[in-house]
Formats: C-alpha cells, structure tokens, sequence
C-alpha cells in the first residue's frame, strides 16, 4: 500500500498550501461565529455541530437569529435556499470537473463552499498528483478550519479579547486575487466585467440582504442573450 | 416564546437541508454519466468568471461608503492586492500584504 500512501501524502502536500489563507481566514471567522453563539447563551456544542453539518458561514450567522426567534421551519428553508443560491452556480461551473465518483463526489459537492469552491475551480494541479485526492484535501481541511474556529470560538467565548480588528479583509484579499488569477488567464474579459458590474450594480440598487438573487438572474440572463456573440469572440475554448 | 432542543433541531436541519439543495441541485439535474445541454455546458465555461466577481462583490457588501471610514481603507487595501498581484504573482504574498494593509489602517488611521 506504499504507492496509495505516497499519492495521498503527495496530493495533500500540494493542496495545503492552497488553503493557508482560509486557515487564517477561517479560524477567525469561525471563532467569530462561536463567539457570537457564546454570548447568544447556546453551547460550544451548537456552533461545533453547526459548522460541521451546515459549512457555509454567512446563513450559520442568520441561523443564530433564527434559533432566538419564533419556530419556522420552513421559513428557514427557504432562508437557507434564497443565502445560498450561489452554489448553484458553483456547481454548474463543477459540473466536469469534480471527476471522482463514489462517496468523495459527495463530500466535495457537500463541502462546496465559497472557498472550496474557488480554490478547487483556479487550482492548476501538477502533472501526477491525484485530481480527486487534491479536491478533497482542499475541501477537507478548509471543513476542518472551520470547525476548529468555531468550537474554539463556542468554548472560549467567555475569555477571548479580540484585537485582530480587520482580519476578516484576508477573505476579500482571497476572491479578489483568485479574480485577477482568472483575468490573467483569460482570453477575453465578458464575462469577468459582467460579474463585477452587474453584482456591484445590484448591490447599489437592493442592498446588501438582498442583491444575490437578482444579481445572478441579471448575469444568467445576459450571458444567456449574448451566447453567440461570446462564442465567437472566443470567450469558450 | 423561545423554542426547545427539538426545535433547535428541526431548524438546523431545515438550514442543512436549504444549503445543500443549492451544492447537489445541479450535479442531480446533471448526472454525470449523462451528456450535458450544451447551454448548461455553455455556462460552465462562462459562469466561473461572472461568479468571482460576484464573490468580489460580496465579500464587500457592508463596507459602508456613506458613513465611517467612506471605504477608502478597503480602497486602499484593494490597490495593494492588486498592483502587487499584477507584479509578483504570489498569492499569498498578495493576500497577507493586503491585509495587513487593511488591519492597521481600521485599527490605527481610520
């Protein structure tokens, strides 16, 4: 079983580094959120569990409100829907490129969040190192930052100072240099400028609870009405 | 008023269940064994793009450009994020210097 060790240490020797930003990101964030559960009155065991099943950060902090207001299942379905409706995009972009199957394809769609997402769909993984084992190191370790932040956050809540004011930029400086990877990499811009100004634009327009939805139906709309023109200005290889 | 540790339950569950529908949906409308639409495999390609700069977008969403510090420390700290991408193409020398960046002009300027 040599050979199989040797894939797996090698594919996670090339994937750590990837998530040195999330470990930095997510650890504070994360502790963030635990701490928030703290002074809310749950347990350490509530954001522990929380971030292991639920794994997407901006509805884990909507849910502690949900958890203190009246009981609305089904609003917080939809809630959880409505936040998250990014994903879809996501997966449509994952669609060919999560080409493992079995329980590991399941573990990387379950563990798609922003930063998995992100850094498995820029990754330019060497020649010889395992495609699958990579994509979920990735995603495992950044499951495993969250989790540890957030129970750190849970159990310490009480004692912690913070006066790391401002990390939280590490995650804008993260999307922002994974951006300028894409632009760099890019033929042609369409569809880049399209998602900056478009979600900005709507951002403006419906304010910040409220602009993902329309910001996604406005890019899939033009993106859909210019198919032709973008196809032949070589924007699809 | 406030709910017990079975309504905790059921409404986390209910949140678990919302945010997956968002992960699995595509890849159950899309099986891979499969051909794809070519317009899904259209937005395939075309969607990535679109998508981080939406994820810019969002990780800005509450910088206040009205009140307090008007965003121009997040201005700021973009402009080192990217004239230092655009020059040495480290990613993580891009990220930590933004942010550093970013930490001491919230704690010590703004």
């Amino acid at each position: 079983m040599g050979t199989k060790r040797q894939i797996l240490s090698h594919a996670f020797k090339t994937a750590f580094p990837n998530t040195i930003p999330i470990f930095a990101g997510f650890t504070f964030l994360g502790m963030a959120y635990g701490i928030y559960m703290n002074a809310s009155g749950f347990s350490f065991l509530y954001p522990m569990l929380m971030s292991l099943t639920i794994l997407a950060g901006s509805i884990e902090f909507v849910t502690v409100g949900l958890l203190l207001g009246p009981f609305d299942p089904l609003g917080a379905f939809i809630l959880a829907l409505t936040i998250n409706a990014r994903h879809l995009f996501y997966g449509i972009s994952m669609l060919g490129k999560y080409r493992v199957s079995g329980l590991k394809r399941l573990y990387l769609i379950f563990g798609m969040c922003d930063e998995s997402f992100s850094v498995n769909y820029m990754a330019d993984i060497p020649e010889g190192v395992d495609r699958g084992w990579f994509q979920f190191f990735v995603t495992a370790l950044n499951h495993s930052y969250w989790v540890l932040g957030a129970t750190l956050g849970g159990l310490l809540g009480h004692i912690v100072e913070f006066d790391t004011k401002g990390l939280e930029f590490i995650m804008t400086a993260l999307f922002i240099v994974l951006f300028l990877n894409q632009w760099m990499k890019e033929k042609n811009h369409h569809s880049s400028i399209i998602g900056l100004t478009v979600s900005a634009t709507c951002l403006i327009l419906f304010g910040s609870s409220g602009f993902i939805i329309p910001a996604m139906v406005l890019i899939l709309l033009i993106l859909t009405v210019f198919k032709n023109t973008f196809t032949k200005a070589g924007v699809v290889s | 008023m406030t709910m017990n540790v079975h309504e905790h339950i059921i409404t986390i569950i209910a949140v678990i269940l919302g945010t997956m529908a968002t992960r699995f949906l595509p890849f159950i409308l899309f099986p891979a064994d499969k051909p794809t639409p070519k317009y899904i495999e259209y937005l395939g390609k075309v969607i990535p793009a679109a998508v981080l700069g939406l994820l810019v977008v969002y990780s800005l969403k509450d910088v206040e450009i009205l009140t307090g510090s008007h965003g121009i420390p997040e201005l700021i700290s973009i402009a080192i994020v990217v004239v230092l991408h655009i020059w040495k193409k480290q990613m993580l020398l891009s990220i930590a210097a933004g942010t550093v960046a970013y930490m001491l002009l919230v704690q010590f300027i703004f």
